[in-house]
């Protein structure tokens, strides 16, 4: 089985993430591999595992994306594309979408696996837009999947529980943290990810043209959130529930 | 442009990007999985014997041997790894140059086909534990005149004698014994369960105090032929195995060193006396400065020593003025660490008293800061002057 990870590099998290002049996420030092795609790729492996198959690992990002793609490899994906072009930068929904599916769609594949929503920019759209523009089904939300005979079964969580989804092969499949832990990388997996295939490509190699993939969205401003102020104490005494009255009134609670 | 604290020289420049990430796995293993429970494991004196399968999944048991389940990492890597484990605890970087140096070495350098395959993957993988017993209670830097024996007896050979200070020996597997015999001085591998072989933990220690460290007592261990390393007689056979060890030393200590430094650094400008961070005063500085300069000639020793092992160049006497100047500044870097942070520095909620604590056992083990000086000596003057 041929199981595609989508994978985000995402800013270092316990760095402080900053803001260039045109508002785009300014993005140095190296990224690492968004946690919530690790989970991702852990199923991905697990599957593989199972039916002797092989993982791919299909990052869009600029260089620095480049950890984010070896720490996969480490856990244990067999080959990895990245994808980076200048004319990417600021790319939105829209066209990360279109470049991922462009670049998932050149070789056979079972089954794609994206996380949930990314750390940095979860719009949680993505991958849904890619399994549109692939032509198959998609699957959201699996803290399990399993796949036998050719149909994905997911156990998709719900508020009360979690609801059982089958759907036919090739799928998409979105993964939460609540599926099973990723493994720890090893020191083999850095070591052997020197010998597996990792190919970069341009958006030309996809064959797609600047013009496909111009923001349709700009963001134009970026405020502050107002600062809270203090909150009130009310004391208990006379007036105390009608002030809460009024109060909840005013927040049209009530 | 300032310059990173952290790297002051650029020395990551020399590495390259899978030493790099090797490096870092390490330190986030270590911080993960050392750090929130080695002040608990410190207080109590234990070793949790059950993360030697995590270090060897990880893949650091026998990291920088190939073959029979080893990693195959160059010497560079090695030495790092060691670092970032000794950055957490000299416990942890003892557990791991033990096994891989002391225990795994001999068999993949002296042994046979056979003991290769019966322990090497098993060593690999922490699923069995190896120790080294060299030093005696009569006999510590002074090793080739041992007390311990191997005679025939027909086929078989039959060991005995007692063996001090030996790390992991409460939790071994597997002992590798050096012994006189008719020969010279020999290696045996005696299972931990044989007969008449018996580990006694040493207690009351105020130094690595998370790791096992014994007396082993062989009372007429009988062994079969098969049980002695057959590629090696006399003193050089322990002695490769000390210049393994001692190599991740040389990293090793680093990595206590570099932990105290940070603390300090920290401790150094958020501390106020006198209505300023006591990282302002100008004796503060030069306790930093001092540290941080002999931190960075330490690394920039150990790599070109490293290096040096990954042409196959790199000479005993080499590693002697690794372990010498390394553990003795490391020693003095975690001494002044501890006099910065004050009466914070006693305790340990910090870590820098663990390390410096755990810094007077690495000056020890693996030949003492004297006789590094006189193998240095020697080797300067061609006259030996400590027999
Ligand atoms: C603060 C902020 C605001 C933004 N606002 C908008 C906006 O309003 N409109 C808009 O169109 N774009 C916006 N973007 C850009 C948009 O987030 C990214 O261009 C695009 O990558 C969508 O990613 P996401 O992180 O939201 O994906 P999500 O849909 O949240 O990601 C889900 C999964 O898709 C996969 N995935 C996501 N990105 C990649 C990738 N680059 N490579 C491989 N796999 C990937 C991963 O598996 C991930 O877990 C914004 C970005 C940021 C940081
Ligand atoms: C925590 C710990 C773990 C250890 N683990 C192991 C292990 O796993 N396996 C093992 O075999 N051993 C182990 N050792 C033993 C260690 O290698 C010895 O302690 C060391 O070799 C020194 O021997 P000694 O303690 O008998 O000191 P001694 O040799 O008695 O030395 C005492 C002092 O005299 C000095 N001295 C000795 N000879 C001379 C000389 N000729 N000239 C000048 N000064 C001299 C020494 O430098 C030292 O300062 C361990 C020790 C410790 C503390």
């Amino acid at each position: 089985m041929q199981v595609v990870v989508l994978v985000k590099s995402i800013p270092d998290p316990s760095g402080e993430a900053k803001l260039g002049p045109d508002f785009l996420v300014i993005r140095e030092g190296d990224g690492v591999l968004d946690p919530g795609d690790e989970y991702a790729v852990e199923a991905a492996l697990t599957l593989a595992e199972a039916s002797g198959g092989e993982v791919a690992v299909v990052s869009m990002g600029p260089a620095n994306a480049a950890s984010a793609i070896r720490r996969a490899l480490a856990m244990g994906a067999h080959r990895a594309t990245h994808i980076s072009d200048e004319a990417l930068r600021g790319a939105d929904a829209l066209a990360t979408a279109k470049v991922l599916a462009a670049a998932v769609r050149r070789s056979p594949f079972d089954l794609v696996l994206a996380g949930v929503e990314s750390t940095d920019g979860y719009t949680g759209t993505l991958p849904m837009t890619v399994a549109e523009m692939l032509g198959v089904p998609s699957a959201t939300f699996a803290r399990k999947v399993e796949v036998t005979a050719g149909v994905a079964r997911v156990e998709r969580q719900t508020e009360a529980g979690y609801d059982v989804v089958e759907c036919a092969l090739p799928a998409l499949v979105t993964v939460t943290a609540s599926a099973a832990e990723p493994r720890f990388p090893t020191l083999k997996g850095i070591m052997s990810a020197r010998s597996k295939p990792l190919e970069q490509l341009a958006l030309a190699d996809l064959g797609l043209s600047p013009a496909e993939v111009a923001p349709t969205q700009r963001v134009v401003a970026v405020e502050a959130t107002a600062e809270k102020g203090p909150g009130e104490v009310i004391q208990a005494g006379d007036d105390d529930a009608a002030r809460i009255a009024d109060l909840l009134a005013e927040a049209k609670v009530i | 442009m300032p310059i990173d604290p952290r790297d002051p020289l650029d020395v990551d420049r020399l590495l390259s990007d899978e030493q790099r990430q090797i490096r870092d796995l390490v330190r986030e293993w270590v911080d993960a999985n050392v750090l929130p429970g080695i002040e608990g494991w410190f207080e109590r004196g234990e070793f949790p014997k059950e993360i030697a399968k995590e270090l060897g999944a990880l893949g650091l048991l026998g990291m920088h041997l190939s073959g029979y389940g080893c990693l195959g990492a160059d010497a560079v890597s090695y030495g790092l790894a060691c670092l970032e484990l000794e950055a957490g605890d000299s416990g942890f970087r003892s557990f791991v140059s033990v096994q891989g140096s002391l225990s795994m070495f001999p068999i993949w350098k002296h042994g046979s086909e056979e003991q290769k395959k019966e322990w090497l993957p098993r060593m690999a993988a922490g699923e069995a534990i190896g120790c080294f017993g060299l030093t005696e209670p009569d006999f510590g830097s002074d090793p080739a005149n041992m007390r311990t024996s191997a005679r025939r007896d027909g086929s078989d050979w039959i060991v005995s004698g007692t063996k001090m200070w030996i790390t992991n020996g409460g939790i071994a597997d597997l002992a590798i014994v050096w012994a006189q015999t008719g020969e010279g001085i020999r290696g045996f591998l005696v299972p931990t369960d044989s007969p008449g072989f018996a580990a006694n933990d040493i207690h009351r220690k105020l130094s690595l105090r998370a790791s096992v460290t014994s007396e082993l007592v062989l009372d007429d261990v009988r062994l079969p032929q098969e049980a002695v390393l057959p590629g090696v007689t006399g003193m050089k056979g322990t002695l490769s195995c000390l210049t393994e060890a001692r190599f991740g030393i040389v990293w090793g200590a680093l990595g206590a060193a570099r932990a105290c430094f940070e603390c300090a650094l920290e401790y150094s400008k958020t501390r106020v006396q006198w209505g300023k961070p006591i990282g302002a005063f100008q004796l503060t500085q030069r306790k930093l400065a001092a540290m941080s300069v002999e931190l960075e000639k330490g690394l920039l020793l150990a790599l070109h020593l490293g290096r040096l092992k990954d042409e196959g160049r790199l000479q005993p006497q080499q590693v002697s003025y690794g372990k010498l100047n390394n553990v003795r500044e490391a020693l003095k870097i975690a001494r002044e660490a501890r006099s910065i942070l004050g009466a914070s520095g006693i305790t340990l909620e910090y870590p820098v008293i663990r390390h410096m604590n755990n810094l007077e056992s690495v000056l020890t083990y693996e030949g003492t800061n004297e006789i590094h000086t006189l193998i240095v000596g020697e080797a300067l003057t061609g006259l030996r002057a400590y027999e």
